[in-house]
């Protein structure tokens, strides 16, 4: 923790928003509100058939149609790009298939709401009605709908042309788990389904691309959270240097996840756009977005935990299937994430999963906020209640004897990271986040609630998860900070921001370095003209661009005491930055003002520099963070279940959590309860539902059940902060952490309201169908 | 997302839009009222309506007044106007004013209507219960006049009912109830303002402690919301305690004939059937005023 930190400035603050005055009074810049003159809209045909081959489009009625300047296949388009297909999956010795997405569908489509061609016309209406006229003879072939199948010999192919569907085949082990296992007081296991749906940001993806002839540059703008890897693939298709294509990142309406891939629309809106010379926008609806955007679906696992006599446990082995869709989209992280992450909040002896990527015929998968983590927390959790029930113990007394604890730390565990580097958990103290819950909860007083509510005729239950969330996924993220010659600090981010607060974030960091003014500071995220960055995934920027924000301030801070020092003929140890200036040590009137510095730093023509070895006040910093920091943290919730009907209502949570030391503990605070409402979402309500054939049946939020606010329980958040060692503000993620635990907490109270039937259910969601299923189908159990 | 293109066709008068529907009914043209139920279907392009008739601006439809024993209800009256307790409109009112709440949310509350719902005749709809349950009587009108249906005979299945493609349904008559009559209704669903899993509306008199004149409906159950003979008799006559609840949800599973979707299963909602008619029963009984 550098000493620059001082408590009384903007670090740690839970200062206000400076994004939210545009974006909640109308002035946001949202990709769709970007409407250049003459700009052409785009619907794109998409696929009927979750498998089917196709010889022709006909387009000839759909071009004869009002408004209707092109429809384009992929072999219209191919005169403007060098290939056809978006190849960029991260890379693996694992994947044995490659099935990257085709910028169109040449003569076979995969999943229902693959593109196939594309109307642009003057306006979206008129694309929507061209595009019904567009006629293609689909073959329909075999499906592949349930991953569990996928694999079975004999099963249908995704692609007619793979030999199977198997496209990784992958694993974690360590210790002696055969051993454990047959030296083991108590074995238990089962089979855990779990599924996750899509993101849903209230702004779906779009794009809108144009040339300036003027500029020699193709401009993109793009609702994406990695704007510089679509700069990339733009180049590499549409055959490009760097600095003839432009991308910028408006203002995003949520991000969640599937943002982070890279689209085949977006590549053919810009050829399309090339091609046809003119701006042409498309702007994803809700259907599409069910229906074409990356989800996280499915996944199936059996599981066996092994444990001694005193429920410690020995060794955790099984096997896990992964729902991957019909290409790749990003590649093995989230199957990845899950294997890596199942055992992490506990000491686990010995651990052995083999893990199998299935391709079925839907929508490709990507990371939905969590990314695989959620179902790692889910089964370990169950598995965890299942012990406690064999051993005897309280469920939350067997997680206290098997917490990684503080003495512990740093705690390098026997795994690796996807890209190769160690698993160490860096800091915290889990027992004691665990008994703060706890203690919040009242959990040693629920009994007594129980029994009390039972004789008024209530079922209530309670159910405690614990989760470790790997957050700042490395390498850097670049920050620049630059003072200019009115005295306004812009900062210049390949940090992108979703609505998560990103830029006051920054802003903070900076601003704590130099003079605690958050109204001089301006910030721009999503900069693509620097090639050195990602974007906004994986709880990753408050880290990696926090760490690179601090540095360059701490940077700019000496340049403009050394150049202030020279202005006001001071020693820099009788300086101090105050808001837009640098004073003389309790004489504030006696100062520079940034402007001034900034300017004499910029200098004149003919004139030496004075004191600065490079000209401006300016610093441009990457800092390197290979290894994730890791937060954690713990999850109560208390429900009441109706058996009547199997409907659950969630009637107090609390998290207890910590993620190092918090920049802004109300963006904490937001993105913990927004965290929290996807929990809920994959405990009782979002699922994405595909018949025998593969058809979505939930492709409108009638039928596909967001979370509301009338779902929402009242929330208790607890913070601790255990200061990260791994970078100097001693910061970690968070955004993903509200997720984690929160099915397996809701699931674990369901058990627990209806004591009396002994289940332990096994998937999530969970509707009331399901759970009035399982009353039914348990004879022994009581009734009220 | 975008409904295909119509022509929009906004008459002043009700003489001009049954003449407008007259013409274009036929070849698939539709009456919009609040528009909460037809624009969804159309930006999805489940419904191509080449001419909507837009009802709005004719002003005796907006009319809400209580005659001789009975509410009427224009056809542009809308879901909102029941929030509060329609003071004239008695037990009936209050009726209404505690049913109301459980339809969609508060903005589309502001545009829907009540003979809109009707008209759509969705299995889930609240007012489609009310009225089955209550014997609504129904105005539909044409160029060739008014015609009155019994809700039993127009309610025609999911989404379908016996309404000709000419006739606007310009009015929904609810009989009055008395002052002592007992009510209760009970919805199930997922999420607060989603389309009822199952809900049931019970009214009865309660007469030397006795059940009379009982009337029981269930909606969401079945394709379309439906009184309950066989439950309402085994009713009939008996003291509103636990024992004669249990008797009447039991009545109810026997009798209905339940949907099956993607998500819910014909057992489930059978059995939701029962529940939602015992606990409507027991809302009448501790009810003392709403
Ligand atoms: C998110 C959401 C949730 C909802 N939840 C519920 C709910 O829980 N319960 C519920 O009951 N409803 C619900 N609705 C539907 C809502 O109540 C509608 O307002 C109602 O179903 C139809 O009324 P409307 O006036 O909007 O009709 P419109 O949408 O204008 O029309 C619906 C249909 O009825 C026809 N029609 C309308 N009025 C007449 C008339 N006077 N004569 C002849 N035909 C006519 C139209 O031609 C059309 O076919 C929901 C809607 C939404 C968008």
């Amino acid at each position: 923790m550098s000493e620059n930190i001082t408590p009384n400035a903007t670090f740690g603050k839970g200062v206000r928003r400076l994004e939210d005055r545009a974006l909640v009074t109308g002035r946001g810049r949202y990709l769709d509100n970007l409407q250049p003159q003459g700009c052409l809209a785009v619907a794109f045909v998409r696929s009927p058939h979750a498998h089917a081959t196709f010889q022709s489009i006909d387009t000839t009625s759909a071009l004869t149609m009002p408004g209707v300047h092109a429809v384009l296949t992929i072999d219209d388009l191919m005169p403007v790009l060098t290939g056809r297909k978006l190849i960029v999956g991260l890379p693996s010795a694992a994947i044995e298939l490659e099935v990257d997405r085709p910028i169109l569908a040449g003569d076979e489509v995969v999943y229902v709401g693959e593109a196939i061609c594309m109307v642009v016309a003057d306006t979206r209406a008129q694309a929507e009605d061209a595009a019904e006229y567009v006629e293609i003879d689909f073959s329909p072939l075999d499906v592949v709908s349930d991953c569990s199948l996928a694999i079975k010999a004999g099963a249908p192919t995704v692609h007619r042309n793979l030999p199977h569907n198997r496209l990784a085949a992958f694993g974690f082990r360590y210790g002696e788990v055969e051993k454990a296992f047959s030296s083991a007081a108590h074995v238990v296991g089962d089979r855990y389904e779990v599924h996750r749906g899509g993101a849903h940001s209230l702004e779906g993806r779009g794009v809108l691309a144009m040339e300036d002839s003027l500029r020699g540059v193709l401009d993109v703008w793009s609702s994406t959270q990695t704007p510089l890897a679509l700069k990339k693939a733009l180049c590499e298709l549409l055959g490009r240097d760097e600095n003839t294509i432009r991308v910028e990142m408006p203002d995003v309406g949520g991000g969640f996840g599937p943002k982070l891939v890279t689209y085949p629309e977006e590549i053919a809106v810009a050829a399309a756009s090339v091609l046809l010379a003119r701006p042409v926008k498309w702007v994803e609806d809700r259907r599409e977005h069910f229906i074409a955007a990356a989800q996280e679906r499915d996944q199936i696992w059996d599981m066996q935990m092994a444990v001694d006599a005193d429920g410690g446990i020995l060794a955790i082995r099984g096997s896990m299937i992964h729902d991957h869709g019909a290409y790749t989209a990003r590649g093995l992280n989230i199957a990845y994430g899950s294997g890596v992450t199942l055992p992490l909040p506990y000491n686990v002896g010995a651990y052995a999963l083999d893990i199998e990527v299935v391709l079925t015929n839907k929508v490709p998968t990507a990371p939905i906020r969590g990314a695989g983590q959620p179902q790692a927390a889910f089964v370990m959790e169950r598995l965890l209640d299942k012990a406690a029930g064999v051993v005897g113990l309280d469920r939350a007394e067997i997680r206290r004897r098997n917490l990684v604890r503080s003495d512990q730390m740093p705690c390098l565990k026997p795994l690796k990271l996807r890209g190769g580097t160690n698993v160490i958990l860096d800091s915290g103290d889990y027992p004691a986040t665990m008994k703060s819950a706890l203690e919040q909860s009242d959990w040693a007083g629920f009994q007594v609630r129980q029994q009390q509510a039972r004789k008024a005729g209530k079922f209530l239950g309670i159910g405690i998860a614990n989760y470790v969330e790997g957050t700042g996924r490395g390498p850097y993220e670049s920050v620049s900070v630059r003072v200019n010659r009115k005295g306004v600090i812009e900062v210049v981010t390949g940090a992108a921001a979703m609505g998560q607060g990103t830029e006051t974030m920054i802003a903070q960091i900076v601003a704590e370095q130099l003079g605690g003014d958050l109204s001089i500071v301006r910030v721009k995220t999503g900069d693509t003209d620097n090639p050195l960055g990602f974007g906004g995934f994986n709880s990753r920027q408050t880290v990696t661009a926090g760490a690179s924000a601090h540095a360059a301030a701490q940077k700019v801070r000496k340049l403009l005491l050394q150049m202030a020092g020279h202005i006001l003929e001071a020693s820099e140890d009788d300086l101090e930055i105050l808001p837009g200036k640098v004073a003389i040590k309790g004489v504030s009137e006696r100062c520079a003002t940034f402007g001034e510095i900034a300017t004499a730093a910029i200098g004149l023509p003919g004139f030496a520099i004075p004191v600065l070895d490079k000209p401006g006040i300016s610093a441009s910093e990457q800092v390197i963070i290979n290894d994730m920091a890791y937060s954690n943290g713990s999850a109560v919730a208390e429900v009441e279940v109706d058996p009547d009907t199997g409907s659950v209502r969630i009637i107090a949570f609390t998290i207890a959590h910590d993620c190092g030391r918090m920049v802004n503990p109300k963006l904490v605070d937001g993105q913990i309860i927004g965290g929290i409402a996807h929990g809920l979402g994959n405990a009782l309500y979002e699922k994405m539902i595909y018949d025998a054939t593969a058809q979505p049946l939930t492709t409108t939020f009638a039928d596909y059940l967001l979370v509301s606010a009338s779902e929402m329980p009242p929330v208790t958040i607890l913070h601790t902060e255990s200061p990260s060692p791994l970078n100097e503000l001693g910061v970690k993620g968070v955004g993903e952490s509200g997720v984690i635990p929160t099915a397996p907490a809701i699931i674990s109270a369901i058990d627990n309201a209806l004591a009396g039937w002994n289940l332990h259910f096994n998937r999530a969601p969970l509707s009331p169908q399901d759970v009035y299923a399982s009353l039914r189908s348990d004879s022994k159990g009581e009734r009220a | 997302m975008k409904a295909a293109p119509f022509t929009l066709h906004k008459p002043g008068t009700l003489e001009e839009a049954v003449a407008l529907l007259a013409e274009y009914g036929e070849d698939g043209g539709l009456v919009i009222a609040g528009g909460q139920s037809l624009t969804p279907m159309m930006a999805l392009r489940v419904a191509y309506p080449p001419h909507l008739v837009d009802i709005n601006a004719i002003e005796k439809l907006s009319q809400l007044t209580v005659g001789d024993g009975f509410l009427s209800i224009g056809a542009t009256v809308r879901h909102a106007q029941f929030h509060r307790h329609f003071v004239e409109a008695g037990t009936l009112g209050r009726l209404l004013s505690s049913v109301v709440h459980h339809i969609a949310h508060y903005p589309i509350r502001q545009r829907g209507t009540f003979c809109g719902s009707l008209a759509h005749a969705d299995p889930s709809s609240e007012w489609c219960l009310v009225a089955a349950t209550l014997g609504a009587e129904l105005r539909l009108t044409s160029t060739s006049g008014d015609r009155l249906v019994q809700i039993n005979d127009f309610l025609d299945g999911a989404m379908s009912t016996t309404r000709e493609p000419s006739e606007i349904l310009t009015e929904a008559r609810l009989p009055l109830l008395a002052e002592n009559t007992r009510f209760g209704f009970y919805e199930f669903n997922r999420r607060a303002g989603d389309f009822a899993l199952g809900m049931a509306l019970v009214a009865y008199d309660l007469e030397g402690g006795k059940i009379r004149n009982a009337r029981i409906g269930v909606g969401g159950i079945e394709e379309k919301a439906r009184r309950l003979a066989a439950v309402e008799a085994a009713l009939e006559g008996k003291t509103p305690d636990s024992e004669a609840f249990a008797a009447a949800a039991a009545a109810t599973v026997a009798d209905v004939d339940a949907m099956e979707d993607p998500t819910t299963s014909a057992q489930y909602r059978r059995d939701l059937s029962g529940v939602v008619v015992r606990r409507a029963l027991e809302i009448a009984q501790t009810a003392t005023r709403f």
